[in-house]
């Protein structure tokens, strides 16, 4: 997909400012659809109206007659390019709703597509493909689910060679998985865990990237906890499959690393931890391990390019890091790991920079991975201080509490670490965050405040100095904040 | 936000790290009213807190997905034909060649030369119609394999097979992979296969032409001696490779 979307023209009726406008649209229609949890839904893959600029000619709508004549051709013509044609111009027909709709309420057409899909003739094959591939894409119910007498055929082809015709097949499959559960009901019998199981050994990338999608929708289905994830499911389990082996596997640092290829299985990986299945299995299958090394090679990354989407691989990393971080099993293994590796701070950071040009709104999960990178960590808080990297830290402020409570994990770990943290900024930027109005911002504030006061002998009397105490002073009457106003008050002044 | 200049030299240094600092927790650090402990946090799912990544994602995928399903550009070569003996095809494009190869001359079963869409269906295929020791165990055990990749599940006729591929799995009744034996010769008194009608041609399809039969343009092969098997393997291509029609044609010579 990588290289497809850099070759793809803009259309050239849609101004940057517009297209601008359309992203923001966009945005817009997949915020609401999130916190509605409609994330997942077939509408929101397909955005309609770039689609329709970028079409040369419209298509035509198709009646009944005509329809019926392409299958006709298709089927019994004589010439092999008269067959291939018919079902041509039948594909192009079919991206109208319209034409769609007649093609399915039209007896037989179904049974004589999927005919021509399982028949010898490889191009025949194809274009019936593209056809089914069509109908899949449609917001109609009814549409996608005439797809359904072919999704054994699709499986069973996955098993195949060729590479074009194979990840067709896999992105038909990844459009009717999002149509709804009761497709889903029928793929996961028909084996398609075990097909894609069998099919993720291709070599070849464009079927690799295609899979990874078609699996990263099955694994954000709403029953997927449930029904899909766990080995406890019989034939639809993907933890009892190869699958989390192969996706580690896709996702190890090196130059066969794929980009688009990565962030496919990452997403996929994501959608398995969060599930919180069963983490402690992908631990052990090295998840960490290899998690850990390809943050470092995605830092390098961002260094060495300019590259369009390395903050879509980013994310999905610091989501599964920060929750397998959580896990009891992380613990445990934490020792052998470089999750030891000061490299992963150094790394995190380089992120966080490329981020802050980049993606700021990703962020917060950025800082996210360092809470949780630091808080029983002595080896990375020490890292943090080595490093130098409590100054940049401090900068990101304006965006996050989470530097607050990251700075906390550093402080609370005792003299020698609050020694580190002082002198230096840190005191005039505190004194900043108690100038906020939001309580939680000052909450954390006073924490940290009442840390360095217990561990750092003279941090109290700065503090005094720089007028500490009438910034403390307007959060008295605050209700959450009123006992450790008062608490620190004391402290300064007598110690 | 300014790193610092040696930060990057680390990220490019040896992994490691320096000696942990002592930790020494005074007791006072967390009595009331401060409490403060360090916490990994976790979040579920659905949490709100994914929102932004969720919609950069979908973002993205909705760019991904308007460019798949339209054919894409094939750069023309000049015609060539299909170089497998008796193979008439003829091609302006190496993907369109790609596909017609493995669809009609990968997975051939070399006795009686039908074509299959994987490996594994030929070679189910070769183990059940061409495989004479397969017909006598099959007469006391179990053998005939459920077509679904992971499935174990093995029976006793071809019929129960089919039976268990549209009752478990949900798979069509017409499934055109799992045509059963036809009979040939007369039927032995206790013969385990049942001869069961040919599914009709209203499928639309003419029904000259199989979905497991390679076209009528192919040369027939003498047939195999009955009950011989051969030394060699069965299936007949090895990988050739698609960069240049020269190339295959020299492979395939």
């Amino acid at each position: 997909m990588w290289s497809r979307q850099r070759g793809r023209l803009k259309p050239l009726c849609c101004g940057v400012e517009e297209l601008r406008c359309r992203r923001r649209e966009r945005e817009a229609a997949l915020r609401k659809a999130r916190r509605e949890q409609q994330l997942v839904s077939k509408r929101l893959l397909r955005d309609e109206a770039l689609e329709e600029a970028e079409e040369g000619c419209v298509a035509m709508i198709f009646g009944e007659a005509e329809i019926q004549q392409f299958l006709r051709l298709a089927q019994r013509g004589t010439e092999e390019k008269e067959r291939e044609g018919a079902l041509v111009s039948l594909r192009r027909g079919l991206q109208r709703p319209e034409t769609q709709q007649t093609f399915i309420r039209l007896e037989g057409s179904i049974r004589t597509l999927v005919g021509l899909l399982t028949s010898n003739q490889a191009l025949l094959q194809l274009e019936a493909a593209r056809c089914l591939h069509e109908l899949s894409h449609s917001e109609q119910s009814a549409v996608v689910e005439a797809c359904l007498p072919a999704t054994s055929y699709l499986l069973t082809y996955l098993s195949g060679h060729s590479s074009d015709f194979i990840e067709l097949c896999l992105y038909t499959l990844g459009n009717l998985i999002v149509e709804s559960e009761a497709v889903r009901r029928q793929l996961l019998p028909q084996g398609i865990v075990p097909a894609l199981a069998a099919c993720i050994q291709s070599p070849h990338l464009t079927v690799l990237e295609a899979l990874g999608y078609a699996l990263s929708q099955l694994l954000q289905a709403k029953e997927a906890p449930e029904k899909i994830i766990p080995s406890a499911s019989t034939d639809s389990s993907v933890l009892g499959s190869t699958l989390p082996q192969h996706m580690l596997q896709l996702l190890q640092p090196g130059p066969k690393l794929n980009l688009g290829v990565a962030v496919e299985f990452a997403w996929c990986l994501h959608y398995i931890i969060c599930s919180q299945v069963n983490n402690a299995l992908l631990i052990t299958q090295g998840a960490l391990s290899t998690l850990g090394l390809l943050l470092l090679d995605l830092a390098g990354a961002v260094q060495r390019t300019e590259d369009a989407g390395l903050e879509l691989l980013a994310c999905p990393v610091f989501r599964c890091l920060s929750n397998l971080l959580t896990e009891a099993a992380a613990e445990a293994v934490g020792g052998q790991l470089q999750l030891r590796d000061e490299r992963v701070v150094a790394a995190l950071f380089i992120l966080l920079q490329f981020l802050l040009q980049k993606q700021p709104s990703l962020l917060p999960e950025g800082l996210w991975l360092l809470n949780n990178l630091t808080a029983n960590s002595p080896s990375f808080c020490t890292s943090l201080l080595s490093l130098d990297l409590i100054e940049p830290l401090l900068h990101l402020l304006s965006v996050s509490n989470v530097v607050l409570t990251v700075l906390c994990n550093v402080a609370e770990k005792g003299p020698a670490y609050c020694q580190r943290l002082w002198p230096g900024p840190l005191l005039s930027s505190l004194l900043d965050t108690l100038a906020f109005s939001d309580t939680e911002v000052v909450g954390q504030s006073l924490e940290l405040l009442q840390l360095l006061f217990l561990y750092q002998p003279g941090a109290a009397q700065a503090f005094l100095q720089q007028s500490g105490l009438q910034a403390l002073q307007r959060h008295e009457e605050v209700a959450q904040l009123q006992d450790r106003v008062h608490a620190l008050q004391q402290t300064a002044l007598h110690g | 936000m300014q790193l610092p200049p040696a930060l990057h030299a680390r990220l490019a240094g040896a992994p490691g790290s320096a000696e942990p600092l002592p930790v020494e927790r005074d007791p006072a650090a967390r009595t009331a009213p401060f409490r403060f402990a360090p916490r990994p946090v976790r979040f579920p799912r659905e949490h709100d807190f994914f929102e932004e990544g969720d919609v950069q994602r979908h973002l993205y995928l909705q760019d991904v997905l308007t460019q798949v399903g339209g054919a894409p550009e094939r750069p023309r070569v000049p015609e060539f034909t299909c170089q497998v003996a008796g193979c008439c095809q003829v091609f302006d494009a190496l993907e369109d060649y790609e596909h017609h190869y493995h669809t009609l001359h990968r997975n051939v079963c070399s006795f009686c030369k039908r074509a299959f869409p994987s490996g594994h269906l030929l070679d189910t295929h070769i183990l059940e119609w061409h495989d004479s020791l397969f017909q006598i165990l099959a007469e006391r055990q179990d053998m005939y394999q459920c077509l679904v990749e992971g499935c174990t599940e093995k029976f006793r006729t071809s019929r129960d097979r089919k039976e268990h591929l549209v009752m478990r799995h949900l798979y069509p009744v017409d499934f055109r992979f799992d045509k059963p034996r036809k009979s040939r010769g007369p039927v032995m008194p206790g013969a385990a296969e049942q001869v069961l009608a040919e599914a009709p041609g209203d499928d639309g399809v003419p029904s000259e032409v199989d979905a497991m039969e390679v076209c009528s343009e192919h040369v027939e092969p003498p047939p195999a001696p009955a009950g011989e098997r051969r030394a060699y393997s069965h299936r007949e291509m090895e990988l050739v490779s698609f960069s240049c029609p020269r190339t295959v044609a020299q492979n395939l010579a």
